[in-house]
């Protein structure tokens, strides 16, 4: 691939911008409060693209184009089953804790609701976390450009990790924010053509799904395995995915969709700098509009390039891989000027990627580690000045994780593994802790801890296929591994800390108040029109995703 | 309201759409075989320029109202 003037000037004037919308932010960063959490002041709209955005990575964009290649639209569930219900819940019943709360961070809330060790359980799980997540993300962007434009992957590490520190300590979460809609609307502008370009090269929908019957056929199943979303679902030999219904409702659907939305501090923070209550808890609701599209933008070009480009453009050293898909399909479709856009909005993605993951480690640093167990009587301008500094030591270990990641694959796929397992049970504890008032925090630290063991154990007790022999159970993929590895970690967190707790002493009613479904005055949203309420909005994207899932049946 | 993000978002899309459409008009016409004969420069240039203009327009009348941003 290679670039020419045009597209060199793209990618320039975005450096500018995001360097400058920096610089423009930086009268306003005067407190704490601004820093970390943009003073709770943004629209529902900024907050609401950013929330998504923060979450469409560069490594989604890449990953979810190669999934829609390698299981076809089947792929469209991570989105239409494993984010709206999840988006639509946060918005409607769990946000009014968070933002109510008052409290800076998820973990804060933990320790609002239970103690200081839950806490601090999830803070460091989510602290490292974090970093890992950016370092990755930097390396991948590294060595794609290397493999595209022969970038050097030093340089690529460098310069994006230097632009995103700037941005930040110079405008906080602010900044991050607006980079997050910058993105969006990038990704939007810059993918959009191919998925023109990409249709009416494959003679339409009907003309993409006629391709796609002979795939499908070729590979032993049904002629509509790759462009029918459910119909295949009925038993896990029959679709490409590998994954029956059930597996992939409660899995996917229910706990590793409502334990990344509903908890991850990543996505929540950006809901928590919304100007009010109302607008907080419309951001996952008006986020989840948007979401409900990307399939289009994000899948499709990988079905197409499945169905127009030979064999053989996908192989690699003799091996497939999907995850050229995205950028083979730029190389083929775009002339010079919509590259140089569609380069950038990949370049975007990853850097607004690596920034939210950066602002949410410097708040969860300062808040949760830093003031609580190293120095909690500071003023203002000291924690600001933390914040700051973790901002700087977060990108240092962020570059230093990429690195990591250069020379040790293996240990990233496990790093990333052992992150899974952290992840999977802590929305039993906070669906417990939110609407059981009984439960208490020794049930909720224990359940944590005997979940993420029991995600542990399944995995070292099972396989996939023929690896799976010998084992207690064989999956017939590592997707349905890792689905029913998420339902019984939940479901261990969900029955320990229901036990732990009727064992132990509850707190009083009146510690809970603003922390608990029962004993918080509910939200009333009168006088507002409809469209400014998130329950009628909940309703209303609730209802067309479930047309959605029944129109790609 | 600290900086109407609408500002920051309109130049630049109404810039990258400059860019694109003059590209597209000026320059060299067979580098559209790979986009099937279409000049997506200039369709995606407008759609941008349209965009940014439009976002340029609203956190203008919206500092002319005194109104924060849209939405609440």
């Amino acid at each position: 691939m290679r670039l020419h003037g045009i597209d060199y000037a793209i990618i320039v004037l975005y450096f500018a911008f995001v360097l400058g919308i920096g610089a423009a932010l930086k009268r306003f960063m005067k407190t704490s409060l601004d820093f970390f959490e943009s003073g709770r002041s943004l629209a529902a709209w900024i907050t609401a693209l950013a929330f998504i955005s923060a979450n469409l990575g560069a490594q989604e964009v890449i990953g979810m184009a190669a999934s829609g290649a390698k299981y076809g639209i089947m792929t469209s569930h991570f989105y239409w089953v494993g984010a709206i219900p999840a988006m639509i819940f946060v918005g409607v019943f769990m946000m009014p804790f968070y933002y109510g709360s008052k409290a800076h961070s998820v973990p804060e809330y933990l320790r609002l609701r239970f103690d200081e060790k839950t806490r601090a359980l999830n803070a460091a799980s989510f602290a490292v976390m974090t970093i890992f997540s950016s370092g990755i993300s930097m390396y991948v962007m590294g060595r794609l450009f290397q493999l595209l434009l022969g970038w050097d992957i030093n340089i690529s590490i460098i310069v994006s990790a230097v632009v995103v520190l700037v941005y930040i300590l110079l405008g906080g979460l602010t900044s991050s924010i607006y980079n997050e809609v910058v993105q969006f609307f990038l990704i939007v502008f810059g993918f959009l053509p191919l998925v023109f370009l990409g249709l009416k090269g494959a003679g339409g929908w009907t003309g993409l799904q006629a391709r796609l019957g002979h795939v499908a056929t070729d590979a032993g199943l049904a002629a509509g395995a790759w462009t029918e979303s459910w119909r295949h679902m009925g038993t896990a030999t029959a679709n490409p995915m590998g994954i029956e219904w059930f597996g992939m409702v409660m899995g996917l659907g229910f706990v590793m969709s409502f334990g990344y939305w509903c908890t991850d501090f990543l996505v929540i923070q950006r809901a928590m700098a919304a100007r009010s209550m109302n607008a907080a808890r419309r951001t996952p609701i008006l986020a989840a509009i948007p979401k409900l599209m990307m399939p289009a933008i994000v899948i499709l070009p990988g079905m197409v390039a499945l169905a127009i480009l030979p064999a053989a453009a996908l192989e690699f050293n003799g091996q497939t891989d999907y995850n050229m898909v995205m950028p083979l399909m730029l190389q083929k479709f775009y002339p010079p000027g919509l590259l140089g856009l569609g380069l950038t909005a990949l370049l975007a993605s990853f850097m607004s990627g690596m920034a939210g993951n950066v602002t949410a480690f410097n708040t969860v640093w300062t808040y949760d580690i830093y003031k609580p167990y190293l120095k909690s009587d500071g003023d203002d301008a000291h924690y600001m000045r933390v914040g700051r500094q973790a901002t700087v030591f977060g990108t240092i270990l962020s570059v230093a994780t990429a690195y990591v990641a250069m020379r040790f694959g293996n240990v990233m796929d496990l790093l990333q593994l052992v992150f899974s397992f952290i992840n999977a049970p802590l929305f039993a504890t906070f669906l417990l802790g939110m609407f059981w008032a009984r439960s208490t925090a020794n049930g909720a630290f224990w359940g944590l801890l005997s979940g993420i063991l029991a995600c542990a154990a399944h995995y070292a007790l099972t396989g996939v296929g023929a690896d799976g022999a010998g084992r207690l159970h064989a999956y017939p993929s590592d997707m349905a591994r890792n689905f029913w590895g998420a339902i019984y970690s939940w479901t261990t967190c969900f029955t320990v800390t229901i036990a732990v707790s009727l064992v132990t002493k509850p707190r009083a009613a009146s510690d809970l108040k603003g922390l608990v479904y029962s004993m918080t005055p509910k939200v009333r949203e009168t006088g507002s029109a409809w469209y400014q309420r998130p329950v009628p909005l909940a309703v209303i994207v609730g209802a067309v995703t479930i047309a959605i899932n029944i129109y790609f049946w | 309201m600290a900086l109407d993000l609408r500002v920051p978002l309109g130049l630049l899309f109404s810039l990258l759409g400059l860019l694109l459409v003059g590209y597209g008009l000026l320059g060299d016409p067979s580098v559209y075989q790979a986009s099937l004969g279409i000049n997506v420069n200039v369709w995606a240039g407008l759609g941008m320029l349209v965009f940014g203009a439009a976002m340029l327009a609203g956190a203008w009348f919206g500092r002319q109202t005194g109104r924060p941003t849209s939405g609440r």
